[in-house]
């Protein structure tokens, strides 16, 4: 196990370091730079602009000196939102982010599995159909469109709730909503399909064969034997749901970190690609990690050997 | 001795796709308290059908009991509501399964497994239901039982696995076990072991047996009793000394004809019964083995048997042996024109 988990750091430093690279490389790449405005400003301005941030300097030595700074944890300053640095800027909004996301890990997970158990238990009954045709609305409506129309219903007409913010716990409602129903509906049709062929399982029948209740074969015997394919979907979805969605952000004007994601790039601000990339990516992986150990504690035939995850 | 387990005319059926299957049709028989039968036939001749209903394990639909009674222990199983049904299920009636690899839940340890049936039929506390599990492990025969009642079942083996299986039937003492091909996915050697096992633990349980196999050689070792399946009816009943060797169905001679024999010439060939078993969505108008039964007659296509005493044990379902086609008959000139 510990062997385990220390393989797993060295392979999470490297593909960091491999990030790391190709998107300075990337970025780089792209045309333009941070420092170009519509203001006509004098040659010896942009120079010294360049010079005051380390951009006169050959590439290879900017590399370096970037990753000397991510060492030290030091993201570097904004170059557009001047005396700003990134790490600040970072921890500002990612504690919106990190908190809608949170809630709404929660509620697709617990509305995703009862779902999922009521359409799985009542296969091709009424609650089976209801259960899906919920599911299939979730994935249908684009959240750009679901999280208007909750507004307007929920917070202009029927004034429920607040517009946006993320002020009280009440204003949590609607963007949880909006930012969940994609995950609750896909997570329900995984548990219906797993739990499904589980319920077909010969174990289940030797459970109801001991007189075992029909409700508690599927929370004791048959819930722990389809949660496999969430805890996968999980590590990705929480990875993408903490840091923030960039719509449900704009729509419900929540200060997260979801919007620096496209303006950054569309500005050129160099610390703030390369800062909002890498903390992206420091949290996937490490998500991942988590979903690893999870799999050893939903199901014990998986057992950590070294290097690996085997069955 | 008292008979624990009357089955009277019990008729099963499955809707399914292509239209309904008769998969048992008017079983009836008993098992006395203490006894060992076996319920023998090939596959898909019901066998296992009326061992699941008699569990009312069966799913309805699409499953559906259409006639008959099963009663155990003065009660009637079919007349219980499901409440009811799971007192007795794990309580007085064990079941055993076929493939110990899949009957046991993989993220449960065996001893939660075992627990499970004590804590809610005996209300045993947690630790009682534990020394007891344990107790049950170590009479099926699991060395280190207070270890390895906290694993999983993939730390067992195949027979390990059907051991750990047989515990949790036996848990909490039924009257009635029946044991569903408890063998047929196990290798020859582990076979003998858990057949030794169940014979063993019968001994000193008092528990009745029904044995569901299509391996006679297994019915030679363990059963008082055989009843012969086919096509969703009962073809012959008898002891166990009756069935073998004096077996009065072809379908039963042809089962026995089927087997390698130790006394037989090396290089003479199996017998086998040519042919497959009815289609159950139409059931056959009279005797369902006679479109493979090499003495059958013309009666044989138009009307089903009924059941004729041999001996006080033995019963068979064949105009053969019906009293009109007995010689004493014939010789006073009463029947063999029907």
């Amino acid at each position: 196990m510990i062997r385990y988990i220390l393989n797993k750091f060295i392979f999470m430093f490297l593909s960091l370091f491999v990030l790391v690279t190709a998107t300075f490389a990337l970025m780089n790449a792209v045309p333009g730079s941070p420092l170009q405005s519509e203001k006509a400003t004098t040659e010896q301005i942009q120079k010294n602009m360049e010079a005051y941030y380390g951009l006169d300097k050959p590439l290879i030595q900017q590399y370096g000196l970037y990753l000397k700074k991510l060492a030290q944890f030091d993201l570097g300053i904004s170059m557009k939102k001047r005396f700003q640095s990134v790490n600040k800027m970072i921890s500002q909004s990612f504690g919106y982010s990190l908190r809608l996301g949170i809630v709404s890990i929660i509620t697709s997970v617990l509305a995703g599995c009862v779902l999922g158990i009521i359409a799985a238990m009542y296969h091709r009954k009424f609650l089976d159909n209801l259960a899906m045709v919920i599911a299939v609305i979730g994935l249908a409506i684009p959240s750009m469109v679901m999280a208007p129309l909750l507004q307007y219903l929920f917070s202009v007409k029927l004034r429920m709730f607040p517009v946006t913010g993320l002020k009280e716990p009440l204003a949590y409602v609607l963007p949880t909503i909006a930012l969940s129903s994609v995950s609750i509906a896909f997570i329900a049709r995984l548990i219906r399909a797993t739990m499904i062929e589980v319920l077909h399982a010969d174990f289940i029948k030797t459970a109801k064969a001991k007189g075992l209740g029909g409700h508690l074969i599927v929370w004791r015997h048959a819930l722990r034997n389809s949660m496999l394919p969430v805890v996968t979907y999980l590590g990705y979805l929480a990875a993408n749901v903490i840091t923030g969605s960039v719509i449900i952000e704009q729509i419900f004007a929540i200060p997260g970190m979801g919007k620096f994601f496209v303006q950054c790039v569309i500005d050129r601000d160099y610390p703030l690609i390369m800062g909002t990339t890498i903390f992206y990516a420091v949290l996937l992986i490490a998500t991942r990690f988590l979903a690893d150990i999870a799999y050893v504690l939903v199901d014990p035939r998986i057992r950590i050997s070294a290097g690996k995850v085997g069955g | 001795m008292k008979t624990i387990l009357d089955v009277q005319d019990l008729s099963v059926s499955f809707d399914v796709y292509g239209g309904v299957v008769q998969a048992v049709r008017g079983v009836s028989f008993s098992v006395k308290e203490g006894e060992a039968v076996a319920i023998v036939g090939e596959s898909g001749s019901g066998k296992s059908v009326t061992a699941q209903t008699i569990m009312r394990l069966i799913a309805t639909p699409p499953g559906k009991i259409n006639r008959g009674s099963i009663v155990f222990d003065g009660q009637d199983l079919l007349s219980l509501s499901e409440k009811e049904m799971q007192k007795v299920r794990g309580n007085k009636i064990g079941m055993i399964f076929q493939d110990p690899m899949t009957s046991l839940n993989p993220t449960m340890t065996v001893g939660k497994q075992i627990m499970e049936g004590l804590m809610k039929h005996q209300r045993l506390s947690r630790s009682a239901a534990k020394k007891r599990a344990i107790e049950l492990l170590s009479m099926v025969g699991i060395p280190h039982a207070e270890s390895r009642i906290s694993q999983y079942p993939h730390h067992f083996s195949g027979g390990m696995r059907q051991r750990v299986v047989i515990a949790i039937a036996l848990a909490c003492n039924p009257a009635l076990l029946i044991a569903d091909e408890p063998t047929t996915a196990l290798d020859v050697t582990i076979q003998a072991q858990i057949l030794r096992l169940m014979k063993d633990l019968q001994q000193q349980t008092k528990t009745s047996i029904i044995l569901i196999t299509h391996d006679l050689g297994i019915v030679a070792d363990m059963c008082d009793r055989v009843i012969v399946m086919y096509a969703g009816q009962i073809v012959e009943t008898g002891t166990k000394r009756e069935i073998f060797r004096n077996p009065q169905h072809p379908y039963t001679k042809g089962l026995l004809n089927s087997l390698p024999r130790l006394d037989q010439a090396k290089d003479e060939p199996l017998v086998p019964i040519y042919g497959t078993p009815p289609d159950l969505i139409k059931p056959p108008q009279g005797c369902g083995f006679c479109s493979r039964c090499d003495e059958a007659m013309r009666i044989c296509e138009t009307d089903v048997p009924e059941m004729t005493a041999i001996s006080d044990t033995q019963t068979v379902r064949c105009w053969l042996q019906h009293v009109r086609a007995r010689p004493t008959e014939m010789d006073s000139g009463k029947g063999a024109s029907a």
